[in-house]
């Protein structure tokens, strides 16, 4: 940093005879008054800081309470699953010294023992038991088994009494597995999130072929959203140069037509759509009638439905940023382009399509990260094999109540959403984008 | 502050207290919210229930609607403000609130009702079962595909069989029940299905068997997708719980046939939400709904089954032959196993998601 500018001196060449008052008044910044130049500007400052903070402040506090911290919470959910580790302390301790090979000694199982009686007391065991269930299905309810057991145990030796109750404890692979939740923090929920498991010894192994899921859900994800953000973009830049071009009036009522879908809920044209594209529906009933299929064709409940239907619902996104940017471009530039001898495309590429990049960039952009969080539209109008990483989010934090699932879904979206906006940004320019 | 504006600050806070107590009061004994499934069911539950509870006695039921969601049951008990008091849950969700705390640990005393009057497994310790459904599957008789050459399909096997029956099914889409039926389609005994799907190799016999209909499925998710996908044609067949069908037929005129074929028994429950302020309204309703004479004007509204055994007496006749527990449709009916499917629902959902993804 540089020195701060030490300020004009006003005074010292109007009036030499107060060359030395004021050489005192650069030098000390006191002011004729008495109150220090600084001091008085600093005031003046903090007047317009405080009510520019007053201004900003109850929205800069909604977003924080309603958007920043609600983001910090999902990110914690994802690394952090305390139950195990709050209802089986004696037992954490004990397995911290366990070295991983063979069973652990009996002092491990005399800790369990008591962990689960106190569990069980509190009818907290069943939580331990839907934990170790994601990872070891059938877990729940052999922990319940064993937990009652243990209520009932006065004196060891536990180690036989536990593995009675259920044969698991007797398996290696249960003890390296509660070993891992008996520590708070997991990295469990962002291996599951990238189709990676835990095998018996504790070793990150690949989840069988069967049963990957989540990274081909991300690849698609970004492939559909790409897709709808291309269509919207050779749909949407014809109508914004013909709506920039045409006369006001006629300009506005073609731009009502694409404000009233702009401003119809995203329920109702999903719906719309839904009805639209049925196999008993107008379409089909449209393309049927008049002989051009044979046979009624599978719109709904397919790639092409979703797209179709997301690529009108973003359509407005796309265009509206780029005809506003196209409106404020001067005809001027062309005309003067072709007075030069430019030909009409070389006049449209060369000039008037770099100054329509800013909208390009915006509308795009906006339209491509709506699309990375749809989730109504590909279940009512898509199949399966359509649904977005959004889905599987609502599916583990609504249905399924895994919440650390819903969240590490949720964190790898937002950082990939934030990855391609430094991409972008970097490619683009953020400062040369331009909503309105 | 001067003196006269202080009394008047309170004067404001005591009619502010006293409005707070009337309220809470009046709503304590007034109102009650039971949640429920919405559509026919919950109609049939207005029907029975919500609106003879007025009149007899006086407390109103606000209706909410939900579709299973545990999620908002947890935020509710964990943020303290609980604002649902009964709930109609089904077997994963009863297991999985008492489970995790959401539900109450129910006092059967209270109900008025001893545990061992309800069907087996239907006395549990967080909710008590209210009716008894069945999946099953149906066609459109108005509407049968030329290419079935008139016939109509009879058993759970048909449902697989794409060669004599062609056409898309609806089918719901969780593992449940679909699992233990492709296993049944594939010539399993039905006493054999849950223990073959304890093992590896079941389960992916299971899969492999709705591998062979996975082109034809139209997923659905709520309960009246499944009679409105049957009945816009587009699907030829469709799984669904037999009161959906059977109520587009009473009501809506559709000629829907329900195949009783291994059809999969299941129940709803009652629980009340843990930490609601209206916890004796709750048990006063729940003993109101599980009376049998009540119970049983149930099944006038939706072809379910009471799940109290004195309520059956009190089931018209006429009623009783549609219900899925009616002697003429018991011979290979099965009851979904809630042990298997709260120990293996969450492994079993990841995978028959992965299998859809795929």
């Amino acid at each position: 940093m540089q020195a701060p500018d030490p300020g004009p001196m006003p005074y010292a060449h109007e009036y030499g005879t107060r060359l030395m008052v004021s050489a005192a008044v650069a030098t000390t910044g006191i002011m004729v008054d008495g109150v220090p130049l600084k001091l008085k500007l600093r005031r003046a400052e903090r007047m317009r800081k405080l009510k520019a903070v007053g201004l900003v402040a109850p929205l800069f506090l909604f977003i924080v309470v309603s958007f920043g911290i609600p983001i910090v919470v999902m990110l914690f959910n994802s690394i952090y699953d305390p139950y195990v580790a709050k209802l089986t302390p004696r037992t954490a301790v004990a397995l911290a010294a366990w070295d991983g090979n063979d069973l652990p000694a009996e002092p491990v199982f005399e800790a369990l023992a008591l962990d689960l009686k106190d569990a069980q007391k509190a009818k907290q065991a069943a939580l331990i038991g839907r934990r170790l269930n994601y990872e070891l299905s059938g877990a729940r309810s052999k922990l319940i088994v064993s937990a009652k057991a243990a209520a009932k145990l006065e004196t060891g030796p536990y180690k036989e009494a536990l593995i009675a109750a259920d044969p698991m404890w007797g398996e290696h692979g249960t003890w390296t597995l509660l070993k891992r939740t008996t520590r708070a923090y997991t990295p469990y929920f962002f291996l599951s999130s990238i189709d990676l498991r835990y095998d018996a010894n504790g070793e990150i192994e690949p989840v069988p072929e069967g049963e990957a899921v989540y990274q081909a859900v991300f690849v698609r994800t970004l492939l559909i959203s790409a897709t709808v953000t291309a269509l919207t973009l050779v749909l949407g830049f014809p109508l914004a140069y013909l709506l920039a071009t045409l006369p006001a009036r006629t300009a506005n009522i073609l731009l009502i037509f694409v404000l009233m879908s702009f401003w119809t809920s995203l329920l109702v044209r999903t719906t719309a759509w839904f009805v639209l594209l049925q196999t008993q529906g107008p379409i089909n009933d449209f393309l049927f009638y008049t002989g051009i299929v044979g046979e009624r064709i599978q719109l709904i409940y397919t790639r092409f439905g979703t797209i179709t239907a997301m690529t009108h619902i973003q359509l407005p996104f796309t265009l509206l940023p780029i005809y506003s940017v196209m409106k404020g471009i001067s005809p001027s530039h062309v005309r003067a382009a072709r007075s030069l001898g430019a030909g009409p495309f070389y006049a449209f590429w060369r000039v008037y399509f770099p100054q329509t990049m800013p909208g390009i960039a915006a509308g795009c952009l906006l339209t491509f990260i709506l699309c990375l969080g749809y989730y109504i539209t590909p279940s009512l109008v898509g199949g399966p094999t359509d649904q977005l990483i959004s889905t599987y989010v609502a599916l583990f934090v609504s249905s399924a109540g895994n919440w650390g699932m819903g969240s590490a879904l949720g964190t790898i979206l937002l950082v990939a959403t934030l990855i391609l906006f430094f991409i972008y940004n970097r490619l683009v320019g953020i400062e040369r984008m331009r909503l309105n | 502050m001067s003196k006269h504006d202080r009394r008047f600050s309170l004067v404001l806070a005591g009619v502010a207290a006293l409005g707070l107590a009337m309220t809470g009061q009046a709503s304590a004994e007034d109102s009650i919210t039971v949640v429920s499934w919405g559509g026919a069911y919950q109609a049939s539950q207005k029907g029975a229930y919500y609106d003879p509870y007025l009149a007899d006695k006086g407390v109103k039921v606000i209706e909410e609607e939900y579709t299973g969601d545990i999620a908002k049951m947890r935020a509710m008990v964990e943020s303290g403000n609980v604002t649902w008091d009964v709930i109609d849950v089904d077997a994963a969700t009863a297991l999985a609130g008492c489970d995790q705390g959401f539900l109450e640990e129910l006092d059967y005393d209270k109900i008025g009702q001893p545990r061992e009057k309800f069907v087996v497994g239907g006395a549990n310790d967080c909710a008590v079962a209210t009716i008894v459904y069945a999946t099953v599957y149906g066609y459109d008789a108005g509407n049968l595909p030329a290419e079935w050459n008139g016939q109509v399909p009879t058993t759970v096997a048909d449902f697989f069989d794409l060669q004599k029956f062609p056409g898309k099914r609806g089918i719901y889409k969780k593992p449940f029940v679909n699992l233990e039926w492709a296993l049944v389609a594939d010539g399993v005994a039905q006493a054999d299905v849950y223990d073959m799907l304890r093992t590896p190799e079941g389960l992916d016999r299971a899969f492999a068997k709705l591998d062979t209909i996975k082109d034809v499925a139209v997923w659905w998710e709520a309960g009246a997708q499944a009679a409105e996908i049957l009945g816009n044609g587009e699907v030829v067949m469709s799984q669904a719980w037999n009161g959906r069908l059977y109520n587009a037929v009473k009501n809506e005129g559709r000629k829907f046939v329900i195949v009783w074929d291994h059809q999969a028994l299941d129940f709803d429950f009652w629980a009340i939400m843990k930490g609601t302020p209206k916890l004796d309204a709750a048990y006063a309703f729940i003993a109101y709904a599980s009376d049998p004479v009540n119970m049983a004007r149930q099944s006038q509204f939706i072809a379910y089954g009471p799940s109290h055994a004195d309520a059956i007496p009190f089931v018209p006749a006429d009623v009783l032959k549609d219900l899925p527990t009616a002697p003429d449709h018991m011979p290979t009916a099965f009851t979904v196993d809630a042990t298997f499917w709260g120990d293996n629902s969450e492994g079993l959902q990841e995978r028959f998601n992965a299998w859809l993804a795929q």
